[in-house]
C-alpha cells in the first residue's frame, strides 16, 4: 500500500482555526482557560491554536508544554531510555479549564500519561482534550472533545503529522503502512 | 544525539563528548523536576538503589538519594561503619550480598581507587561511581560542566583554572577529562607539592602564577586542601597557602567580569577561598549543589533504562 496525503497545509490550518473557535464556543472566552501542548507536535499545535484564539478574542491564553516521557507506562520494558525534555508549564493550573493538545490520538496511552503528569503541577477545574487527527484503535477509556479530523485506520497502519514548526516541511497528514520492525 | 547505551558510570575516559551532551541535556529537563511543587516523577518506580559508603560524604549521598526519590526508586543507606565491613566481609562480598536483594543500582564510594570498575565485572546490577580514592568523581564534574554551561552559556573555548590539592583530588581528574572532551581549556594552580605531572598526560596546562591564571579564566575552582590526605607534608604552612593561592576579594580584582567561581564542597572558609568570595557575586556553589540533583537523576535514568549487562560470573 502506498502513502497517501489526508490532509495538506490548508485544511490543516482550516481545523486549527476551528478547534479555536470550538474551544472558545464551549468555554465562552478564555477567561480561566490555559493551553497546554504535548512535546513535540502538539506542543506545535498549541501555539497555533492560541494565536487564532488570539486573532479571535485579541488575547492568548496561557501556553504550557508538557514532556510525558516519565509517566509512559513502558519505561520499564524499553530498550532504550527514550530523551526527556524540559515541561514548561510558568503558571498555576489549580482551578483552570486546561485544553491538552496532541497531534494524534490512537491507544490513548500517551493522554493518560498526560493526565497523570497534569495532575502533579495542580487541581484542573477541567481537563479537555483537543487533536488534530483520531484514528481510532483506543486502548482505554479516553475521547476527544475537539477534533480536526477523523481518520479510519488499520491497527497496522501508520500516521504521520508532519508540520512546518517542528519538521521543517509544509504541514501534510500521511496514512501509510507502518514499518515492519 | 545519541542514545545511551551504558549500564554503569565508572569514569569519564569513556564517556563520549555525545553521551555528556546526553547527560546534560536530560538533566536540563530534571531540573524542572525539583523546582514543582510536587517533587516526584513516576520513572524509575519500581526501581531499588543501594548507596554503598565507604567513606564519609553529605553533599554526594543526599543528593543521589534526593535524585532517587524524586524519580520514585525505593533507596537504601549502606555507610560501612555500622556495617558487616566492619566485621571484616570484603568489598565484593557486601555488594554480592546487596545484589542478592535484586538491586538496580549500586551508587558505590570508596578510599581505594578502582573499586567501582572492581563491583562492576562482578555484578550485574548499574554500578554508579560516588567518588574512589584520588581517582575520579564523574558524577561531580558532570554537574560542574552542567553549572557552567547553565552560566555562561557553552564550555566549548572557556578556559577554566583549578586551584589547589590537585594531587589528592578526584574531582580535579574528572573535570580534566570531562571539560577536555567538552573542548575547554583546563588550566591547573597550586604549590609544586600539589600538582603532578600526570595531569598533563589528561589534557591539562600546569601554570604556576596564579595572578596570571586569575587573569585569563572564565571559570575558577579552588579545591579544598584535603587535610586527611596529606600524609606527608605538602604544605609549609596553610596560612602561607592561604595567602599565596587562596582566592579572595584581592586577587579577584584581575579577574574577568563574568568570572564564576566553584567549588565541590565542604569549604575550608578562610583558606582555599575567602567568605567574601564564597559568598559573593560570582560565587556558584549552591547552584552546583542545587543541579547535582538533576544531574543525578538524569544519570539514574539513564544507566537504570539499559538492559542487563554481562559480567565475568556469567
Amino acid at each position: 500500500m502506498t502513502n497517501s496525503t489526508i490532509m495538506d497545509q490548508e485544511t490543516v490550518q482550516r481545523a486549527v482555526t476551528r478547534i479555536a473557535h470550538e474551544i472558545l464556543e464551549k468555554n465562552r472566552g478564555i477567561k480561566d482557560l490555559c493551553i497546554i501542548g504535548i512535546r513535540t507536535r502538539g506542543a506545535v499545535l498549541a501555539e497555533r491554536i492560541n494565536a487564532c484564539i488570539k486573532q479571535i478574542e485579541g488575547n492568548k491564553a496561557p501556553l504550557g508544554i508538557l514532556d510525558i516521557t516519565l509517566y509512559r507506562d513502558d519505561l520499564t520494558t524499553v530498550d532504550i531510555q527514550p530523551i526527556v525534555r524540559e515541561t514548561l508549564i510558568k503558571f498555576d493550573i489549580t482551578g483552570k479549564k486546561v485544553v491538552l493538545v496532541d497531534d494524534v490520538l490512537f491507544t490513548g496511552r500517551t493522554i493518560r500519561s498526560a493526565l497523570d503528569a497534569l495532575i502533579d503541577f495542580g487541581r484542573p477545574s477541567s481537563i479537555q482534550l483537543a487533536v488534530l487527527v483520531d484514528r481510532g484503535h483506543r486502548e482505554l477509556p479516553i475521547r476527544a472533545d475537539y477534533v480536526g479530523k477523523n481518520i479510519p485506520t488499520s491497527v497496522d497502519q501508520d500516521v504521520k503529522v508532519i508540520l512546518k514548526e517542528s519538521d521543517k516541511k509544509d504541514d501534510q497528514v500521511i496514512v501509510g503502512e507502518r514499518k515492519k520492525k | 544525539m545519541s542514545e545511551w547505551t551504558k549500564h554503569d558510570l565508572l569514569d569519564l575516559q569513556d564517556v563520549s563528548r555525545d553521551e555528556i551532551e546526553l547527560i546534560l541535556q536530560t538533566a536540563k529537563s530534571f531540573k524542572e523536576v525539583s523546582a514543582r511543587d510536587v517533587k516526584k516523577v513516576p520513572a524509575l518506580r519500581g526501581k531499588t538503589v543501594v548507596m554503598l559508603f565507604f567513606e564519609n560524604s553529605t553533599r554526594t549521598r543526599s543528593s543521589f538519594e534526593l535524585a532517587a526519590k524524586r524519580l520514585s526508586a525505593d533507596t537504601i543507606n549502606i555507610a560501612a561503619g555500622s556495617s558487616s565491613v566492619s566485621k571484616g566481609e570484603s568489598v565484593l562480598d557486601t555488594a554480592r550480598n546487596i545484589e542478592a536483594m535484586n538491586v538496580d543500582a549500586i551508587i558505590v564510594r570508596h578510599s581505594a581507587g578502582g573499586v567501582p570498575q572492581m563491583l562492576s565485572r562482578h555484578l550485574k546490577a548499574s554500578i554508579i561511581n560516588a567518588g574512589d580514592g584520588c581517582r575520579s568523581h564523574p558524577t561531580q564534574a558532570l554537574l560542574d560542566m552542567f553549572t557552567i554551561k547553565e552560566k555562561l552559556g557553552r564550555i566549548e573555548g572557556l578556559k577554566v583554572a583549578i586551584v589547589g590539592d590537585i594531587r589528592h583530588s578526584r574531582v580535579a581528574r574528572s573535570n580534566i577529562k570531562g571539560l577536555t572532551t567538552m573542548g575547554a581549556e583546563v588550566t591547573v594552580c597550586g604549590p609544586a607539592t600539589l600538582v603532578p605531572r600526570e595531569v598533563v598526560s589528561l589534557g591539562a596546562k600546569i601554570n604556576y602564577d596564579i595572578y596570571d591564571v586569575i587573569k585569563k579564566s572564565d571559570v575558577i575552582m579552588p579545591l579544598r586542601i584535603q587535610m586527611e590526605r596529606q600524609e606527608q607534608k605538602f604544605l609549609p604552612s596553610l596560612r602561607e597557602y592561604a595567602i599565596r593561592f587562596g582566592i579572595d576579594k584581592t586577587k579577584l580584582k584581575e579577574a574577568k567580569k563574568n568570572v564564576i567561581i566553584m567549588h565541590p564542597g565542604p569549604t575550608n572558609r578562610g583558606l582555599e577561598l575567602s567568605a567574601e568570595v564564597a559568598d559573593g557575586e560570582y560565587s556558584v556553589i549552591l547552584d552546583q549543589v542545587t543541579n547535582g540533583v538533576a544531574v543525578r537523576m538524569a544519570i539514574l535514568y539513564l544507566l537504570l533504562g539499559t538492559k542487563e549487562k554481562p559480567t565475568e560470573d556469567g
